[in-house]
């Protein structure tokens, strides 16, 4: 149905004022009901309506203005006399008090006042105020829960927010921390990034104290262990620079670019020397370089990580570890998961790396010393940390569980030897102690939400700085039982690493052993070649040699099959397969009903096979 | 006046007793056994402790006044006697045996 009406009006009369005017009512148009149209009509029983009965309101959110404080001093030292006396002239302050000694209110006063200080003497002495009532009595160890408590936090001060990549602590106590922050992400740093890095002094999260300027961003910083002014830094594009910090933000010198680095320089370290001015310097371009900061023109040494010291076959290095009681010796953690035990003195270059540690499917991150048994070592790679013995090159000797998120960092207390700290992705800081539990960290913070990136103990051991992602860094205080040596603990974790070496050289053996018999059987002609890897056989064979392998693996797996210790992802080197089924059959553990259990419970089957071992002594 | 040198010298006299001070409402020290640095910073940090310790008194009880001010640390006892025109102050030593 269509209503139209049409109104006209003339074309000269459009924009004239209107005229109304009264007139009788018309009809246009008349609609008839429709009954049928009634019938569809459907009632709508109960009808649902929203209501509220608050007030609406809409949200608001208000900031207030953060509140920044800042430390004054006064130092008052001579004050509040006359006018017209001079403190510093002796006969007008001796005329002065000779003046208020005569006057009577000081008589009367100094004589009252006397009574009562000497009564408050007196009760001094009656009693030792100072007694110390418990001095013989032994402090119990209290079996608190472990915990750490953010202390502050500070928050990288720049608009584009980067990463907390390195922090080193103040060497002369905890007051200090300097953090290098740097946009790691490839080609990923905006031309109006910050390229700043920062001191701060831990009391005050509101404004660093220092500001480095270096012209390329800072991926390491370290303190000089000797002279706390002296800062050591290695740049994103491979410099090396040294600041001052009595000589303000600029470096006082940086090495020249064709002379440093290609890629980041991810590690630097200062050596113990007599001079304090020695440092090395490791990076992804597959170099090691030692410097001496009074001459910064040319590396003093350079060392290329490959055996022959061949550059262009060069492992990129990520991480670095020196010990200053082993001045010529170092370690090096590169991409591919290989740790290198180097010689910095050997005489010749065949010499140079003693040693490669493999272990890790992807980049060694960090890498150090057990403080007090240098001979042990931690590193941290892919989603496990993993302790090592120098003795044993094959494998680790002891290993985190594998975690869901890759690990970033990790170091060991330096107070206690059984203690290490890890960094993991998901923003969480797990604290290890392996003398109470071997297959769980004992505490896991949730530090931040973004991934953490760097973490650096206090010398003390009771503060822990966490760097993550998006530059902020958490200063946390551990609770006291993290930072103060138990009772027998250097002993205990001497007796768990050697029981652990001792294992893993059992093992390590009787794999061999197994290896050897499964050459002779199948392919003895390639026996010799396959047995030494130094003169690398061509990339064929490699290929042939593992694909045998792996159905040689997959056979005895297969026979094996009723079995329940079998595990395929162990089976993947060959190695560990062979050796789960070792420990369920013959029994080199068969003495320690635990240890037999975790070999042979499927579900434990991949866990690491020294938890279960040092729990058995625990309860000893 | 003698009488004065007297209750000093018999404060002073008391065991572990190590140093006598006696300051004027505007921290000038007026009589002391100890040398000048170590008074002038004795006399102006007590001085305003002890000016703080009483407001504190009395703004809490605006009829009460503070009597007697003992700061007991490590290694001595500070005490404070104070009135209205002047302050003693003695030091007296921890390690009393």
């Amino acid at each position: 149905m269509e209503i139209v009406y049409v109104y006209t009006k003339k074309r000269a009369e459009f924009g004239r004022q209107c005229n109304f005017s009264d007139r009788p009512a018309e009809l246009h148009v008349d609609i008839i009901p429709d009954p049928t149209q009634a019938e569809n009509f459907i009632e709508r029983n109960p009808v649902d309506i929203g209501l509220q009965c608050v007030q609406e309101m809409s949200e608001h959110e208000v900031n207030t203005e953060r509140f920044e404080t800042g430390s004054r001093g006064i130092n008052h030292t001579e004050g509040g006399w006359p006018k017209d006396v001079n403190p510093h002239e002796l006969e007008q302050v001796t005329r002065f008090r000779k003046k208020v000694e005569k006057d009577e209110v000081y008589i009367q006063t100094i004589q009252n006042l006397g009574v009562v200080m000497e009564h408050c003497i007196k009760q001094n002495n009656a009693i030792d105020i100072y007694e110390e009532y418990f001095e013989d009595a032994q402090v119990d160890e209290v079996d608190e829960t472990p915990s750490a408590k953010t202390i502050n936090v500070f928050r990288d001060p720049s608009e584009i927010k980067r990463t907390a990549t390195h922090i080193s602590w103040f060497p002369d106590g905890p007051r200090k921390l300097a953090v290098a922050y740097c946009n790691l992400d490839f080609q990923g740093a905006s031309t109006d990034t910050s390229m700043d890095s920062y001191i701060w002094d831990v009391e005050n999260p509101n404004k660093p104290e220092i500001t480095l300027k270096p012209v390329s961003p800072l991926v390491c910083l370290e303190y000089n262990p000797k002279d706390s002014h002296i800062l050591l830094g290695g740049c994103y594009n491979g410099q090396i620079a040294y600041w001052d910090t009595r000589k303000g933000s600029q470096p006082v010198e940086m090495t020249p670019i064709e002379q440093s680095h290609r890629d980041p320089a991810y590690k630097t370290i200062w050596i113990q020397s007599k001079t304090g001015t020695e440092c090395f310097s490791a990076s992804t371009d597959g170099q090691v370089l030692w410097w001496d900061i009074r001459k910064l023109g040319e590396p003093t040494e350079t060392l290329y990580l490959d055996k022959k010291q061949d550059f262009s076959k060069a492992q990129g290095a990520y991480s670095l570890e020196y010990e200053p009681t082993m001045p010529t010796k170092f370690m090096v953690g590169t991409e591919q998961g290989v740790i290198m035990s180097c010689n910095r003195k050997a005489k010749t270059p065949l010499e140079k790396i003693v040693a490669n540690f493999t272990g890790h499917i992807g980049p060694v991150y960090s890498l150090q010393r057990n403080p007090h048994f240098p001979k042990n070592f931690l590193s941290v790679g892919d989603w496990c940390a993993r302790i090592w013995s120098e003795d044993i090159r094959e494998s680790s000797i002891m290993w985190t569980k594998q975690y869901s998120s890759y690990l970033t960092d990790g170091c060991w207390s330096p107070i206690r030897p059984s203690v290490f700290f890890v960094t993991k992705m998901d923003g969480t800081m797990d604290v290890w102690d392996i003398i109470f539990k071997q297959n769980d960290p004992t505490l896991s913070l949730q530090v931040c939400d973004v991934p953490l990136h760097s973490l650096r103990v206090q010398e003390h051991g009771r503060l822990v700085a966490c760097g993550s992602k998006d530059g902020t860094t958490t200063l946390l205080e551990l609770s006291e039982g993290l930072y103060t040596l138990q009772r027998n603990e250097k002993n205990l974790v001497t007796a768990m690493f050697e029981r652990e070496t001792r294992r893993e050289k059992i093992l390590d053996a009787r794999h061999r052993e197994m290896k050897l018999k499964e050459r002779t059987k199948s392919q003895p002609e390639e026996d010799a070649k396959a047995h030494d890897e130094e003169d690398a056989p061509p990339e064929e064979d490699l290929y042939a040699k593992a694909e045998n392998e792996f159905w040689d693996i997959i056979k005895t797996e297969k026979k094996k099959m009723p079995d329940p210790t079998q595990d395929i992802e162990k089976s993947d080197t060959g190695k560990d397969g062979a050796l789960s089924r070792l420990m369920g059959q013959s029994g080199f553990f068969g003495s320690d009903p635990n240890e037999d259990d975790m070999s042979a419970g499927p579900s434990t089957a991949a866990s690491p096979i020294p938890e279960g071992a040092p729990e058995s002594e625990k309860k000893d | 006046m003698s009488d004065v040198e007297e209750v000093l010298k018999r404060i002073q006299g008391h065991k572990g007793v190590i140093g006598t001070i006696v300051i004027n409402q505007d921290g000038i020290p007026i009589r002391t056994t100890l040398d000048n640095s170590t008074t002038v910073q004795y006399a102006g940090l007590l001085c305003s402790l002890t000016q703080k310790a009483r407001s504190t008194v009395r703004d809490l009880d605006p009829s009460n006044d503070l009597t007697f001010l003992r700061i007991r640390s490590k290694k001595n006892e500070i005490m404070c006697a104070p009135c209205s025109e002047y302050l003693l102050v003695v030091i007296q030593a921890a390690e009393v045996q």
